[in-house]
C-alpha cells in the first residue's frame, strides 16, 4: 500500500522529468555509471600494474633503463637469499593467519556469550582495527623495548629474564614479535565477522541439541563450526592475502631486520625498489607478488565454491 | 535456560575476556602510561611500573616540540575527508549499476574491482610514483588522496552494492513507469532510501582512509606542511633525543577523531560491514 502512495507522490512532484522515456538504454546507462570508477582505477592501478610488468624486464634505476629480458627473474631464481625470503613469507603468513583464526574464534565465542557487559566488550575489541596501523605500532615499539618497555620490565620483575631483553634486537624474537603485532592488528576484524556469523546461526539447532543433552563443547563443534564454516574459509583466505601484503607493521617495527630476519616478500620489494633505487629488480619482485596473489584468489574461489556446496549454502 | 551459566562458568568466561582484552588494549595502556611519565623518568632502570611523578605535561609540551602537530592532525582529517568524498562520488553510481542494471561485461568488471582489493599500494609504488609525477601531483595533498581513493573504491562498491540490493525494487519501477528518467530515479528515489547504507560505507571508507595514509605519505609527499599525523609523528624523533612521552601523547590525541566517529556509529558500522557474513 505505502509503496503505491509514495510512488504516486513522486510522479506528481513539480520537478518531475519533462522528457518522457527519452531515457538511455539500460546497457549504456549502466556503463555510464560505472565508467568514472573504471577510468580512475585504470589510471591509478591498472596502468601502474602494466608498467610494473614492463619495468620488470628492464634494469631501470635512477639514471635510466635498458631492456634486459628475463634477467631479473633469472637472478631471483638463482638467489639463495630470495628463496629464504619466500619461505619466510609463507611461514609468516601461515603462522599469523592460523593465530588470527584461532584467536578470532575464541574471541567471537566469548563475545557471543549471553553475559552482562558484552556490548561494552564488543566495542573494546575494535580499536586495533579502527586506528591507523602506523600509530598502533608505535605502542608496540615501546612495549618491545628492552630497557623501558613493559613486557621486558615485568618479565624481569617476576624473574623470567635476568636483564633487559630487546625483543626486536634478535632475529628469532623480532620475527615472532612482529607476528604478534600483526595478529593484534588482524584479530578484531576476524573476530567481528565470526561473531556476526555466529549470531546468524539458527537458535532451534542449539535448542534441539540442548534438549538431547549435548554439551556446550559438543554444540560448538557440531553446530557452530559447521554452520559458520563458509565464513571461516573466506576469512582465512582473505586474511592470508592481507597478511601476505602486510608492510607497515614490519617496516615500523624492524624495517625488515635484524639482518633480514623479518624481511618478507613485500618488504624485500620495497627495500629493493625504494630503498636501493633498483626499480627493475623491485618490479620483478612485485610481479612475483602479483602472481602469488592471483594464485591465492583462484584457490579462494575454488574453496569457497566447494565449501558452499558442502554446507549447502546458496 | 540453555544460556544459563553456572557461577564457575561465568568466572571462567570473564577471566578469558579479561585476558583477550588485555592483549587488545595493552599497547594503548602502554602508550598512555608512557605519555604520563616525565622524559627523564622514561629511561630509568630498573623498570618501574608505577611511580609518583606522573603528569599531563607531555600533552601541553608536544605542541611546542612539534609546532606543526595541529596541522598534521588537521591534514589527516582533511585527507581522509577528501578521500571519502571522492570515493563516494565514484562509488555511488557504480554500486547502483552493479546492484540494479544489466550491462555487458558486468560480472567481469565487478571481478576486476574485487581484484584491485588484493593489492596494497606497496606493490605499485614505483609506477604509481611516475604516474603522480606525470600528473604533477607529487608533494601535494593529492599525492595522498588520489591513491587512497583508488584502493578504497572496490570495498566501497562491494559494501554499497549489497546494501542497495536489499532495497525493494518496486519503488524504482513505479517511478520509472510514471516516466521518470533513470538519473532522476537514482537521485530522487534510490539515494534518499539508501542514506543509512551511505553512512555506513562513508564511515568505513573514512576509517580506511585514516589508516592507510602512512605509506603514501612517506613515499609521495616530501612537503612537511601536507604531512598527515602517522608520518608527522616521526618528527618527535629528533637529532638529540626522542621525546617518547610526547610522541605517545600526540599519537593518542591524533586517533581521537576516528575513535569518536567510530564510537558513535559502531553499531551501524559493524552491522553493515558484516552483513555478508550473516545468512539471510
Amino acid at each position: 500500500m505505502n509503496d503505491s502512495i509514495s510512488a504516486e507522490s513522486i510522479s506528481r512532484d513539480s520537478r518531475a522529468p519533462q522528457a518522457r522515456r527519452k531515457s538511455l538504454s539500460e546497457p549504456i546507462f549502466g556503463w555510464l555509471l560505472v565508467a568514472p570508477a573504471i577510468i580512475f582505477i585504470a589510471i591509478i592501478v591498472a596502468w601502474p600494474l602494466a608498467e610494473t610488468f614492463r619495468l620488470s624486464l628492464t634494469d631501470a634505476r635512477l639514471g635510466g633503463e635498458n631492456y634486459v629480458g628475463l634477467e631479473n627473474y633469472q637472478e631471483l631464481l638463482e638467489k639463495k637469499k630470495f628463496h629464504q625470503v619466500i619461505t619466510r613469507t609463507f611461514f609468516w603468513m601461515f603462522l599469523s593467519v592460523s593465530l588470527k583464526i584461532i584467536l578470532g574464534l575464541i574471541g567471537a565465542t566469548l563475545l557471543n556469550a549471553a553475559i552482562p557487559g558484552r556490548a561494552l566488550f564488543r566495542v573494546l575489541v575494535m580499536p586495533p582495527w579502527v586506528i591507523p596501523i602506523a600509530i598502533g605500532c608505535i605502542g608496540w615499539l615501546w612495549l618491545y623495548n628492552g630497557h623501558f618497555g613493559l613486557i621486558s620490565g615485568v618479565a624481569q620483575r617476576i624473574g623470567l629474564i635476568d636483564g633487559p631483553f630487546g625483543f626486536l634486537a634478535y632475529k628469532t624474537s623480532a620475527f615472532y614479535s612482529a607476528i604478534i603485532t600483526d595478529v593484534w592488528v588482524g584479530t578484531p576484524m576476524v573476530a567481528l565477522f565470526f561473531l556476526a556469523a555466529m549470531q546468524g546461526v539458527k537458535r532451534d539447532l542449539y535448542e534441539a541439541a540442548w534438549v538431547d543433552g549435548a554439551s556446550r563443547w559438543y554444540r560448538f563443534r557440531r553446530i557452530t563450526i559447521p554452520q559458520i564454516m563458509p565464513v571461516i574459509v573466506s576469512m582465512a583466505l582473505l586474511s592470508a592475502i592481507w597478511t601476505f601484503n602486510s608492510f607497515e607493521i614490519i617496516w615500523i617495527l624492524t624495517e625488515g631486520g635484524p639482518r633480514g630476519a623479518t624481511t618478507t616478500l613485500i618488504v624485500d620489494t620495497y627495500k629493493t625498489a625504494i630503498g636501493n633505487y633498483k626499480f627493475g629488480e623491485g618490479a620483478a619482485r612485485a610481479v612475483v607478488i602479483v602472481a602469488l596473489l592471483a594464485a591465492f584468489s583462484l584457490i579462494y574461489m575454488f574453496f569457497l565454491n566447494k565449501v558452499n556446496k558442502m554446507y549447502g549454502n546458496k | 535456560m540453555m544460556d544459563r551459566y553456572s557461577r564457575m562458568q561465568l568466572v571462567a568466561i570473564y577471566a578469558c575476556i579479561g585476558v583477550f582484552l588485555t592483549f587488545i588494549l595493552l599497547p594503548f595502556f602502554e602508550m598512555f602510561m608512557t605519555s604520563l611519565r616525565p622524559l627523564e623518568h622514561l629511561f630509568r632502570a630498573p623498570y618501574q611500573f608505577w611511580s609518583d611523578d606522573f603528569s599531563f605535561d607531555a600533552y601541553r609540551k608536544m605542541w611546542e616540540t612539534v609546532p606543526l602537530l595541529g596541522r598534521y592532525i588537521w591534514n589527516s582529517i582533511y585527507i581522509s575527508s577528501m578521500v571519502t568524498l571522492l570515493t563516494m562520488i565514484l562509488v555511488i553510481p557504480a554500486a547502483y549499476a552493479f546492484a540494479r542494471l544489466d550491462f555487458p561485461f558486468k560480472n567481469a568488471t565487478l571481478s576486476m574491482f574485487l581484484g584491485v582489493n588484493m593489492f596494497t599500494g606497496a606493490v605499485l609504488l614505483i609506477p604509481l610514483y611516475r604516474v603522480l609525477r606525470t600528473l604533477g601531483l607529487l608533494n601535494t595533498y593529492w599525492a595522498m588522496i588520489v591513491p587512497g581513493v583508488a584502493f578504497l573504491i572496490p570495498t566501497g562498491i562491494w559494501l554499497l552494492r549489497s546494501y542497495l540490493e536489499k532495497i525493494p525494487r518496486e519503488l524504482e519501477e513505479a517511478a520509472f513507469v510514471d516516466g521518470a528518467s533513470r538519473l532522476y530515479t537514482l537521485r530522487r528515489v534510490v539515494l534518499p532510501l539508501a542514506v543509512p547504507g551511505l553512512i555506513v560505507v562513508g564511515v568505513a571508507v573514512f576509517i580506511g582512509a585514516y589508516a592507510q595514509q602512512f605509506l603514501f605519505a612517506i613515499t609521495f609527499n616530501q612537503t612537511r606542511e601536507f604531512q598527515p599525523l602517522p608520518a608527522g609523528l616521526y618528527e618527535f624523533i629528533g637529532y638529540q633525543s626522542v621525546t617518547w612521552n610526547e610522541m605517545m601523547a600526540a599519537a593518542l590525541v591524533g586517533v581521537l577523531p576516528v575513535m569518536v566517529i567510530f564510537l558513535f556509529l559502531q553499531k551501524y558500522l559493524v552491522a553493515g560491514l558484516t552483513a555478508g557474513a550473516v545468512k539471510e
